[in-house]
């Protein structure tokens, strides 16, 4: 089993948008390989011939009809806003100098 | 980089391109939640803890959305998935409220079809369709500071009004052989699905409000040699412009990229792989995100919804709704009304042909139909800024207006004002008729009465006409209109004053 | 009115019949739980929030009603804790984590408006491992909940917060969410009864996901009659939820009341061998056998059913919910609620403020589930515990051929010290050894009281496992063995842990 490098944890908490620091990277690295190593063992029974489940109780077709319902206010959509401007949720420059 | 002309570059290489269109629905509602589907609403009041990703919100799908796409999906001849999912596909951006797009991966529920497209010169090209999938839109991103782009911006502000709102997505596949024809069958392609989600009525095709968006995907291989296949000549790597928005916009895009992947190819230099942004203002593209580290989307089947298993019965309802394809319906009403290219097209453009041909099916002859819809319908349509078919007069009012005319109850001129009662609320054109008492006064008695009273009041008339100057009546006919405020038969009452003038007509 | 009587040590069902016998009123019941909690909560650490005014209100509202004689629900007055993992209007709500500190819903959850519709006085919101990941409550972001029956152990998790304030005497009702047992294994641990309803029986709409395939709220009480008045209160079809099932909400307090009864003549109770043997302690399994010999005098004929895939469960467990866990907590993003570390751009205030409101339990899930989702790997890991899924419904359908419940012990071992496996992530996630098979199957599972181990007095838990849409069946049989092992006992288990220090 291909087992997590230091780089590959940077990568993966890059792409989770989790900032670690070299600490965070050492010591989440080494539980995440002793985690990886236990579960890769699902490998050995999931054969081709064994369909997977993702949904525990079989069910289909679940819709709902097209028929409006009411919104939140404005207030309510933006009151656990961090920042807020215009009616609309204000963030920081999406693209930074570099780009 | 060599400076190439798009048909330089097409000379030179072999282009294949793909376009991916996503269709906004026009269902009451959103994809996955019961807010308003709605444009143009004041920001953030079309949401719910469900479009906004509150913690602990869950998706339901839409009916109308999943009946929607499975019946474009049947137009553009598709097979139907027995069992189709949606899956997560997950990237962070302030726009995507939950962080991950709710859309269809692996199993989408339309696939494997087919579209054919009638180019200017009427020549066919049939275009491969890999998919047609749901999934929902994100929020819109408005950026401060700066030239009001997202590059020098100094921040962004986000509004989920239009996160969640339903589209599905067709995917074609890759096309190729075209040529320099490219840029026009991309654009005749867009235009075909526009107007088949028009005719199916589950999208208004509004590109520029953005209800019909094309990504466009082209890439340059080197032209076969003698003795080989261009089939065997592998793809060169594509670029993929985002949001080309509009019909112009991407024969201009297609222009733009095959241009400049020429030029980097005769340059030697490489194209690389990526999504661009289309610059509608100079007409040209610009990289997308800086990093080229391939986004990893690590999809997997949504677990919060459950499949779309649409029952064969079902699907054979949904196929019996579906209109004639509106390139074949055109055709075929050109021929059978005899209306010229023109005709057709403007009609179209109006998205007055539906009416047109209802008109025509209450009894109207074609003509006349597209006469009323496109003159006094179309002009008050204008006028009051609502789309033609949302006037309050139906196809068969305006055939029963017409049949009065055509009766000679009424002539062209009451039956506008006719019209006019009708779009007022007032009734039928029959009981406008009525009611404004607006029928052609055939009792000949009462317009010889008419007749001799403006004969009288103008001598010298009679005079001249009693002299041979026969046009001369004009003014009489003009006088007797008037006296019987348009309600004679303008031909009667010609007949009557060379009767009694004592002139042969 | 009698002498003072302490209304906390009553049941859910008495405090309902002495409202409406008019011997106490929703209001006295409210106090008498607020108090309690001012008075020991200090040291347990159940609550995140009290809801001190707007219970009273509750309380008072249905004091009214009865006055006026209205008709009211059957459990209408009856106070109730709710795991902060629920949306609450009005209430803040955490789910255990510093990157939602301070955060007011905009909406309530369907299981939170049907309390409310219930008319019971919520008296606020528990403390829980961060985002439910974990067994003892020691991963909320606020400090952890410490075990009634010894306050140097951990009460379960992540539901710790819900199960210490039934042991506590803090609240008669409280809910909890399950994903690998969460629910069960708290009340194990604390001597309290919990139950994971099927999947789909309650809705999660509003419930903070974790792991949205597994998860399930379901009822948490002392007594099994409770905990199915609240299972029928929670359940029910919801057409906000798509995974909601649309079928009529079991009949629990039915059941109980038919389990009391006492006969279990032609019940088949089947033991899984593989929840046995190594890693049980003793004491844990002394008392599961006797739980059997119960069921055996009421009648039950015990066989024994093999299970060979649940070797593989709990490595499922650890792929699934990482996985769907990774995307769940993506919206946790600085942009329209909660915590924001600001700096110059998007994408490093969200990398900022995850580093900082998530603590390492759910950063390091969240990595493995990137991980386990990535390009390349996705087949390896998600895809096949997916498959693993299938065989362990398999296992299920089998053995529920030869049987009509499946039973084992809870927890293999009753309640560590706190810290003893904080840093030691596969040691704590084998905790859930025995709870994750249903929560993978979406079968509905009880735990029960069934005794104290000799060794160290701590509580021991009795699982009882049903096949899925027969939650009923829990109830029947829990109710039959919790009556047999009341009698021994002479009442609840949880009136035999040590009385706390009460603060001044
Ligand atoms: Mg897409
Ligand atoms: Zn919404």
């Amino acid at each position: 089993m291909s087992s997590l490098e230091r780089a590959d944890v940077a990568r993966l908490a890059a792409l989770a948008r989790i900032d670690m620091t070299d600490e965070d990277l050492d010591r989440l690295g080494g539980q995440l390989n002793a985690i990886v190593d236990s579960v890769a063992k699902v490998q050995e029974v999931a054969g081709e011939d064994v369909p997977a489940t993702s949904h525990p109780i079989p069910m289909s077709n679940v819709h709902r009809p097209d028929e409006v319902r009411p919104s939140l206010s404005q207030d309510a959509a933006l009151s656990g806003a961090p920042e807020a401007e215009d009616g609309r949720f204000r963030v920081p420059q999406i693209l930074g100098e570099e780009a | 980089m060599t400076t190439m002309t798009y048909e330089q570059a097409m000379e030179q290489f072999d282009p294949v391109f793909g376009i991916e269109v996503h269709v906004e629905l026009n269902t009451a509602t959103k994809m996955f939640c019961g807010c308003a589907n709605e444009f143009g609403a004041e920001p953030n009041t079309q949401v719910c803890p469900v479009c906004l990703g509150l913690p602990g919100s869950m998706p339901v799908t839409n009916q109308k959305a999943v009946e929607s796409a499975i019946r474009l999906g049947l137009s553009l001849g598709c097979s139907i998935r027995e069992s189709s999912r949606f899956a997560r596909k997950n990237y962070f951006y302030p726009d995507l409220a939950k962080d991950y797009q709710i859309s269809q991966y692996d199993e989408p529920t339309c696939f494997e079809g087919s579209l054919d497209v009638v180019l200017d010169d009427g020549e066919v090209v049939t275009v491969g369709i890999e998919r047609a999938h749901m999934e929902e839109d994100a929020g819109k991103n408005t950026h401060k500071g700066g030239t009001g782009g997202i590059q020098g911006a100094d921040y962004s502000l986000v509004d989920y009004n239009r996160g969640g709102v339903p589209l599905v997505e067709i995917v074609t596949k890759p096309i190729t052989g075209m040529g320099a024809r490219t840029a026009e069958v991309a654009r005749a392609y867009v235009a075909t699905i526009r107007d088949i989600v028009k005719a199916l009525g589950i999208s208004d095709g509004r590109m520029e409000q953005g209800s019909v968006r094309a990504d466009v995907n082209l890439s340059l291989r080197p032209r076969a040699v003698a003795g080989e296949s261009q089939d065997d000549v592998p793809f060169g790597k594509r670029s993929e412009t985002k949001n080309v928005n509009s019909l112009r916009a991407i024969e201009r895009a297609i222009h733009h990229e095959a241009a400049r992947q020429a030029g980097l190819l005769l340059a030697g230099q490489p194209v690389i792989q990526e999504t661009r942004h289309w610059h509608e203002d100079t007409g040209s593209t610009t990289p997308g995100r800086s990093k080229e580290e391939a986004e990893d989307y690590r999809y997997f089947p949504e677990p919060d919804l459950l499949p779309v298993e649409p029952s064969r019965a079902w699907v054979e309802e949904l196929r019996g709704t579906i209109p004639e394809h509106p390139a074949k319906m055109r055709a075929r009403l050109k021929e059978e009304w005899g209306f010229s290219d023109t005709d057709i097209r403007d009609a179209v453009n109006a998205d007055a042909l539906s009416l047109i041909a209802d008109t025509v099916a209450a009894g109207a002859a074609p003509q006349a139909a597209r006469k009323w819809w496109m003159g006094e319908l179309a002009r008050t349509a204008n006028d009051r800024e609502v789309a033609l078919a949302s006037l309050p007069v139906t196809p068969a009012q305006v055939a029963e207006l017409q049949g009065l005319v055509d009766a000679g109850t009424i002539n062209d001129k009451l039956a506008r004002q006719a019209l006019e009662g009708v779009l007022a609320g007032e009734g039928s054109p029959r009981e406008v008729v009525e009611s404004r008492g607006l029928e052609v006064v055939s009792d000949d008695s009462a317009l010889e009465a008419a007749v001799d009273e403006a004969l009288a009041a103008q001598p010298d008339v009679l005079a001249k006409i009693q002299d041979g100057k026969v046009q001369a009546a004009g003014a009489i006919v003009g006088a007797v209109m008037k006296a019987t405020r348009g309600q004679a038969d303008a031909g009667r009452v010609r007949e009557i004053i060379l009767q009694r003038a004592g002139v042969e007509g | 009115m009698g002498a003072a009587r302490d209304w906390t040590r009553a049941t859910a069902a008495q405090m309902a019949a002495a409202m409406k016998a008019g011997e106490v009123t929703s209001v006295e019941l409210t106090q008498a739980h607020l108090d309690r909690i001012a008075a020991v909560d200090g040291d347990v650490h159940a609550f995140l929030h009290v809801n001190a005014e707007g219970a009273l209100a509750t309380a008072r509202e249905v004091d009214e009603a009865r006055a006026a004689g209205e008709e009211l629900p059957p459990l209408a007055g009856v106070p109730i804790a709710v795991k902060d993992v629920l949306v609450t209007q009005g209430m803040p709500t955490t789910a255990g984590s510093r990157i939602l500190e301070g955060w007011e819903p905009p909406y309530d959850a369907t299981v939170t408006r049907k309390i409310r519709e219930n008319r019971m006085p919520i008296l606020g919101k528990t403390n829980m491992d961060e985002f439910a990941m974990g067994s003892s409550t020691e991963h909320s972001g606020y400090g952890p909940t410490r075990n009634p029956w010894d306050l140097e152990r951990i009460p379960g998790g992540s539901g710790g917060g819900s199960s210490a304030s039934l042991a506590a005497w803090e609240a008669p009702l409280a809910i909890g969410s399950d994903t690998g047992g969460s629910i069960r294994q708290p009340a194990s641990v604390t001597g309290t009864v919990g139950v994971k309803p099927t999947y789909g029986g309650v809705s999660r709409y509003g419930a903070i996901a974790l792991a949205s395939s597994l998860d399930q709220l379901g009822p948490c009480a002392r007594t099994v009659e409770d905990a199915a008045y609240l299972h029928e209160v929670m359940g029910g079809h919801d057409p906000m939820d798509a995974t909601s099932l649309d079928e009529p909400v079991p009949s629990c307090v039915d059941a109980a009341r038919q389990g009391r009864e006492g006969d279990l003549a032609g019940v088949r109770v089947g033991v899984i061998k593989e929840l046995s043997g190594d890693g049980y302690q003793a004491g844990v399994e002394q008392r599961f056998e006797e739980g059997l010999e119960k069921l055996k005098a009421l009648g039950a004929e015990v066989v024994e059913v093999s299970c060979p895939s649940f070797d593989y469960a709990l490595a499922a467990y650890y792929l699934i919910l990482p996985s769907e866990a990774s995307s769940n907590l993506a919206k946790f993003d600085s942009v329209r609620f909660g915590l924001r570390v600001e700096k110059s751009t998007v994408e490093k205030t969200m990398g900022a403020t995850r580093a900082e409101g998530f603590g390492d339990e759910v950063k390091r899930r969240i990595i493995l589930g990137t991980y386990a989702l990535s390009a390349g790997y996705y087949d390896a890991y998600y895809g096949s515990a997916q498959k693993v899924r299938t065989l362990i419904q398999r296992d299920f359908a089998a053995a529920f051929e030869q049987a009509d419940v499946l039973v084992s012990p809870t927890t293999p071992t009753t309640p560590f010290k706190i810290g003893e496996r904080i840093d030691d992530p596969l040691a704590m996630y084998l905790n859930d050894v025995a709870t994750i098979p249903a929560n993978l199957a979406g079968i509905p599972g009880m735990s029960l009281p069934s005794g104290i181990a000799p060794e160290d007095g701590l509580p021991v838990g009795f699982q009882i496992l049903a096949p899925a849409h027969e939650d009923a069946r829990l109830y029947r049989i829990g109710a039959a063995l919790e009556k047999a092992l009341h009698d021994d006992w002479g009442g609840a288990l949880a009136a035999q842990a040590p009385e706390l220090e009460v603060a001044p």
